[in-house]
């Protein structure tokens, strides 16, 4: 009733082709954009934004890095820890060796060292494919960890291997380093996500993203239609690790303050990776969904009998919620295999419908 | 459809309510403390002992004193599994709660919070471990390391190893090697070792383990083949477990062993069984459940059934342990140096920084605490927040930890300086400014 296009027509081509083609859905999320741009930053405590929203916002990125690589054009990656590192390195570098460099820009670059590492790590993807790329990128993981443990030049040959990000300003405004204020960190944060959803969106409508799918669905048959293996298997690859980089300079920069390579470990990758999978593969939306059921759930779990008054040893609660996160992330897959997003699309038709089902 | 639609329900409730609860605290005339506690994941056999003991520790003041001064400490612990992300969700969750202090134990996290202590106003206390630097006070106002860095704990162990071989001339030309964890808290001690190499002209292998290090075979592969006169283990949690055993398996003198002060807790050593004997560590106080302090623990919390152990007495008074009862004491004597000044209610940061910074732990004052002979007494400084602190070396005789050296001095004339140098680059990253302690009162 609500939500119903009735009456909605489209008279030009840009508007049949428009992200979000539905008034309601422009209006919603118009709605949800305010809220996060506006109403969070006044209104959320430095907790929800230092421990929940900052680390969401920067999982979503890199989810919607993965999620292009292995749900659009289906190459399986388990180097995204590695990726991360790499940026969050090159951030680190590039900004102690350019301390007037404004960081925005040096978030782009270390974007851009990450996308070239990811375009060498993607090159086994053009002989190797599923399970076995997954261990070839996982090699990148371990090989890229390993390196910047090793090599004192990464760190500027800081004894205890830390890298820790330095305070920048912005117009004036502080937005790294431990004086910053979590209100700055976070909307520098939400700013680059929703600029990388949007552009995320437009790459996989159009020509690139349909040439991913292509080679995603049936290699062999994208090839005889004339969609390049190389060229579009190193793009995705290279597009994600971009993503990635920037995610994992975040994750120092903006979360963490401090890092060193343990933040970047396997098991960075497969949270990322769960996020895709949960969230939904091959779908912008759901790489928020992910990110979002992975990041809010744990602390969720660990707040919950705080709340409701029941009073347990820590230990057995962190037992607790590793159980009952680990069952609903099977309850999730059985009840729907194709992730969070495909449910919001569920529900969007039964809106459609409702109260009149047929 | 049903089902669907309680998964939509549950997970629209998991986002919406989510964290919401850690939003809601209240706060009484109470000192708080949090615990950042690792009881569950890889590092509990070393957690566990360290979480019980500053939790009857606190309860032990609680009880028998209602507090320091007669105002109540409260605190509250967090699981974070010594991992740093869930590290820093805890201090962000706790810190609603007004804390004055944090015992981050883990230096990865000590990273992290270094530079948040002085907006935050939370004195970060690292007891021998954290950023070396950071002992330098006149950079680091708000993290202090006493009794002992890394890097005096190093030089003490030289010193010993010296002094087993027969004088310090003697180590010239032997092979020292150093197994350390692949993190900031491994990595520590490499410095210094590299600088003493050079100077006493020992030989120096540094051979790195990976977390969680369970798997360590190809480092005593290297170590066999090395065949080294002396090995300094930096381990932590599962990996000194499995460090003793591999050792005990590929036959190695014991008694060359000497693990640092978080490499030597009875959990280290029982797994490997009689092989483990001999093996040595260091420590800044002493084993064991001989104190006043302990029977204070028994008669004042374990008879109450409040004890962290419940009714098994056994553990109290092993390494970690009483790593934590020294630690809540100097946390809770710098609190009570700063109601000295400040008047007996609850304080702030600040106050209790000023606390740490004017601690002055005398014997007779450990005498009234029940500590006499646990530790030694220390004095904090301004410009030194490393104190005075001496290293011990204690041996497992295959029952217990037994004390088998005097108390060593650090090679503070080699530690200093480059301590300095250290807290100038560390403190330039964070654009500290250094502060004039003459003017401190």
């Amino acid at each position: 009733m609500i939500y119903r296009e009735a009456g909605q027509f489209k008279t030009t081509y840009a508007a049949d082709q428009a992200i979000f083609p539905i008034v309601q859905d422009r209006v919603f999320v118009a709605l949800v954009a305010l809220a996060a741009f506006v109403a969070v930053p006044f209104w959320a405590s430095e907790y929800w934004l230092q421990a929940i929203l900052i680390p969401f916002l920067i999982y979503a990125l890199a989810a919607l890095g993965l999620n292009l690589l292995t749900g659009y054009a289906g190459q399986l990656s388990l180097g995204t820890g590695g990726f991360m590192a790499v940026g969050a390195y090159a951030a680190f570098k590039i900004t102690t060796a350019f301390p007037a460099l404004n960081i925005f820009l040096v978030f782009l670059l270390s974007g851009l060292v990450a996308a070239c590492v990811g375009l060498v790590f993607g090159i086994p993807s053009l002989r190797i494919k599923g399970f076995y790329l997954a261990v070839a990128t996982l090699a990148s993981q371990f090989f890229l960890i390993w390196l910047f443990n090793k090599v004192g030049w990464f760190v500027n040959y800081a004894p205890s291997g830390t890298i820790t990000a330095p305070p920048r300003t912005v117009l004036g405004l502080m937005v790294t380093g431990p004086q910053s204020s979590a209100e700055a960190r976070y909307l520098v944060a939400l700013g680059f996500v929703v600029l990388f959803a949007f552009v995320a969106k437009n790459l996989v409508r159009g020509r690139v993203g349909r040439s991913w799918m292509a080679i995603r669905d049936r290699d062999i048959a994208a090839e005889i239609i004339g969609v390049r293996p190389l060229r579009t298997k190193l793009l995705a690859f290279g597009v994600s690790s971009f993503y990635c980089g920037i995610a994992g300079a975040e994750l120092v920069f903006l979360y963490l303050g401090s890092a060193e390579t343990l933040a970047f470990d396997i098991n960075l990758s497969f949270l990322v990776l769960f996020m895709v999978i949960i969230g939904g593969l091959g779908s912008v939306l759901g790489s928020f969904l992910g990110a979002a059921f992975i990041v809010l759930v744990p602390i969720f779990l660990t707040n919950a009998p705080h709340a409701l008054g029941v009073n347990m040893p820590v230990a057995l609660q962190k037992q607790i919620e590793l159980m009952v996160f680990g069952g609903l992330i099977v309850f999730f897959l059985i009840v729907e295999p194709h992730g969070l997003a495909r449910l919001w699309h569920i529900t969007k038709e039964k809106l459609r419908l409702w109260p009149f089902p047929h | 459809m049903t089902s669907k639609r309680c998964v939509i329900a549950l997970l629209a409730l998991a986002v919406a309510l989510g964290p919401l609860a850690g939003a809601v605290f209240a706060q009484g005339q109470s000192i708080f403390i949090p615990l950042l506690v690792y009881r569950t994941g890889p590092y509990a056999p070393s957690g566990v002992p360290l979480a019980n003991g500053g939790t009857d520790y606190l309860n032990l003041l609680n009880e028998r004193d209602g507090g320091i001064n007669g105002v109540k400490i409260t605190f509250e612990e967090c699981e974070m599994q010594y991992d740093t992300k869930q590290g820093v969700e805890c201090y962000e969750r706790l810190k609603g709660k007004n804390p004055v202090l944090v015992n981050p134990y883990s230096t990865g996290i000590t990273y992290q919070l270094i530079p948040k202590a002085p907006v935050d106003k939370i004195v970060v206390h690292s007891m021998g471990y954290g950023m070396t630097a950071s002992a330098d006070g006149r950079w680091f106002p708000w993290v202090f390391n006493f009794p002992m860095t890394y890097w005096s704990q190093a030089s003490a162990f030289v010193k010993y190893a010296g002094a087993q071989s027969g004088g310090m001339d003697k180590l010239k030309g032997k092979k020292i090697a150093h197994i350390y964890h692949n993190s900031p808290y491994g990595k520590e001690a490499n410095p210094t070792l590299e600088v003493l190499a050079k100077q006493l002209g020992f030989e120096l292998t540094l051979l790195a383990v990976d977390h969680p290090g369970q798997e360590q075979k190809a480092t005593w592969l290297q170590i066999r083949r090395l065949n080294p006169d002396w090995i300094y283990i930096s381990g932590w949690g599962v990996m000194n477990q499995v460090a003793v055993k591999e050792a005990a398996s590929i036959g190695f003198k014991m008694d060359q062993i000497v693990g640092n002060w978080w490499t030597g807790t009875e959990a280290d050593v029982i797994p490997a069984g009689d092989g483990a004997k001999g093996y040595k560590s260091m420590n800044f106080h002493a084993p064991g459940h001989g104190f006043k302090v302990h029977q204070d623990i028994f008669k004042h919390v374990y008879d109450k059934g409040k004890g962290a152990y419940g009714t098994d007495r056994s553990r109290v008074g092993e390494v970690l342990y009483n790593r934590f009862v020294i630690n809540a004491m100097f946390n809770t004597e710098a609190i009570r140096t700063a109601m000295a000044k400040f008047g007996n209610k609850p304080l702030t940061g600040e106050q209790v920084r000023w606390g740490f910074e004017n601690l002055n732990l005398t014997e007779k004052r450990l005498e009234e605490l029940g500590m006499k002979g646990m530790t030694r007494p220390i004095k904090v400084t301004c410009e030194n927040h490393e104190g005075n602190g001496l290293a011990l070396v204690q041996q497992w005789d295959g029952k217990n930890w037994k004390i088998i050296s005097d108390w060593i001095e650090p090679m503070r004339e080699v530690v200093r300086p480059k301590l300095e140098e250290a807290a100038i680059l560390e403190a330039q990253k964070l654009g500290y400014t250094k502060r004039d302690c003459s003017k401190e009162m």
